[in-house]
């Protein structure tokens, strides 16, 4: 497996969620290190979401236990913003609200925001922003806090295709200027980040894992995503061995 | 030299100082409290919340008839009491949450009407309940309502960040380490003393659309939720003000007048916000 020797940062140990009588998770158990892009993909029901709901602590497991290093920051990009059409807020407003005493660093704030290239929506209210926008403000709100894992939740439902080869481009550079480990969902079966060093498929046990393949030179797939395509996106193939094997690449 | 008719005028404004200026300190604060609860209430979609912690608040009045202890206390403990309630309902996602309520504050509003007419107590002034009564505050009640009232604002100012961080995104609130669930149960502890407070000048009926008139007006003119509820404060302020002179002057009940002049300055700020656009 990737990075044996880096310090784990979160260990899911056998975790099971029943939630009125229906199953959840079953025997779900990860090791998540410092430094590893992981992607979580499965079907819709698959339990994704109550995963990683369990992992943050917004969830407590049937059994089984979560395990996390201590002094863990997390950096959490939900699935999305749901703000009430009653609630006047600007973007600059929502990362005020982030850090505890940063009314006077304004530039951190700016500097974090063009980092996603938003820095033109400093006054813009949040509720005008599309999907895509609204999404990558979140993302700049979870990095203000310096995370040592960034958790996103399906970041791109609602993002148009483009979107979603400049989020994962994104997202993939955030390892090299945060060091942080991401744990990234998703609900597409073919379709993972390149960056990702491990792929789980989960379809309430955990199907498989592993690294993913190199990118498909596919050129319709070239075609529709442009050249930058290629260090955003890759295929990774798996099949679902109902079993729950786990398949390693070296 | 003043002719009678303009004598009688000033005499009138006089006299109405006078008998008034502890309703109105009451109501402004109350006012002020109700810019910021009421823009929480509107933002969490609370406002069926507000009517049930009110319908309680009768119930509360007539425990004290009943037990011969301060109708004050009762309220107000049967409003903290009932938001306990409801803040334990409300993480119970399986039960229909509007249904329950309906049924709880309504049966709360029957037991309270049906004690007080089996109590025979005389002296228990239903309509200035139902509807407030502005001329029923004294000196004494009028400092309570301020005391409580700036109570009330502190921790507001104090709480305002975790509280506007829970409001907009629960989950991002409890991973960057706040307490949501503390926050929901203060926010709607605050809400009891609110309700309890308000219900003295507008009535059960009418407290809630005190706390989501102004808030709404407020929303119409804002860029940020401190605005917001900052605007809200000043809309309610006026919207007492003019209600408490319509009263005076036209001998019309209270409670309705302001809430009624709130809706006024509601349409006003929607006119406004069409102007600006």
């Amino acid at each position: 497996m990737v990075n044996s020797q880096k310090s784990v940062l979160v260990f899911l140990d056998a975790i099971s969620l029943i939630k009125n009588g229906r199953i959840i998770l079953q025997d779900v158990s990860l090791r998540l290190h410092s430094d590893e892009i992981m992607t979580l993909i499965g079907p819709n029901g698959a339990g994704k979401t109550s995963l990683v709901r369990t992992l943050l602590g917004l969830e407590f497991p049937s059994s089984g236990q979560v395990k996390k290093t201590s002094k863990l920051t997390i950096g959490y990009v939900p699935q999305q913003l749901r703000l009430d059409p009653m609630m006047p807020l600007t973007v600059r407003r929502f990362l005020e609200l982030s850090v505890s005493s940063c009314y006077a660093n304004e530039q951190l704030l700016k500097k974090q925001l063009s980092e996603v290239g938003l820095l033109s929506k400093w006054e813009v209210a949040v509720l005008d922003l599309s999907d895509g926008e609204r999404q990558r403000v979140l993302l700049a709100r979870a990095l203000l806090r310096n995370p040592d894992l960034l958790v996103l939740d399906e970041p791109m439902q609602g993002v148009d295709l483009k979107g979603q080869a400049e989020l994962y481009q994104l997202i993939g550079n955030i390892r090299e200027t945060k060091g942080c480990a991401i744990l990234l969902v998703s609900h597409d079966l073919h379709f993972v980040m390149a960056a990702t060093d491990t792929v789980v498929c989960l379809n309430q046990h955990v199907c498989c894992s592993g690294c993913p393949e190199a990118i498909q030179q596919d050129p319709a797939y070239l075609e529709l995503f442009g050249p930058q395509a290629l260090q955003g996106l890759a295929w990774y193939h798996h099949d679902h061995s109902l079993e729950g094997s786990v398949k390693e690449k070296t | 030299m003043l002719v009678p008719s303009e004598l009688k005028k000033r005499g009138s404004i006089v006299f109405m100082v006078e008998l008034l200026w502890p309703a109105c300190l009451a109501g402004l604060m109350i006012a002020v409290v109700a810019g910021p609860l009421g823009s929480f209430i509107v933002w969490r979609r609370m406002a069926y919340f507000g009517d049930a912690l009110a319908h309680s608040a009768l119930l509360g009045a007539a425990l004290g008839v009943l037990l011969h202890i301060s109708i004050n206390l009762t309220i107000l403990l049967m409003c903290l009491g009932f938001a306990v309630c409801l803040v334990v309902l409300e993480q119970k996602k399986r039960l229909s949450i509007d249904t329950l309520l309906g049924i709880l504050a309504h049966s709360a509003l029957a037991l309270g009407l049906v004690l007080i007419s089996l109590s025979g107590v005389q002296s228990f002034n239903l309509h200035a309940f139902l509807f407030g009564d502005l001329l029923a505050i004294d000196k004494k009640t009028a400092l309570m309502i301020v005391v409580y009232c700036l109570i009330l604002v502190g921790i507001l100012n104090r709480m305002w960040r975790p509280l506007l961080n829970v409001t907009v995104c629960e989950e991002i609130a409890f991973v960057e380490g706040y307490r949501v669930g503390l926050m929901k149960l203060i926010l709607m502890a605050l809400m009891a003393v609110a309700v309890a407070l308000g219900m003295k000048i507008v009535g059960v009926l009418l407290i809630t659309a005190l706390l989501i008139i102004p808030a709404a007006s407020a929303r119409q003119i804002s860029q940020t939720p401190e605005q917001m509820a900052c605007f809200a404060s000043m809309i309610g302020m006026t919207s007492v003000m003019i209600g408490l002179s319509f009263s005076y002057f036209a001998d019309a009940p209270t409670g309705p007048s302001i809430v009624l002049a709130a809706s006024l300055l509601f349409l006003l700020a929607l006119l406004c916000k069409r102007q600006m656009s």
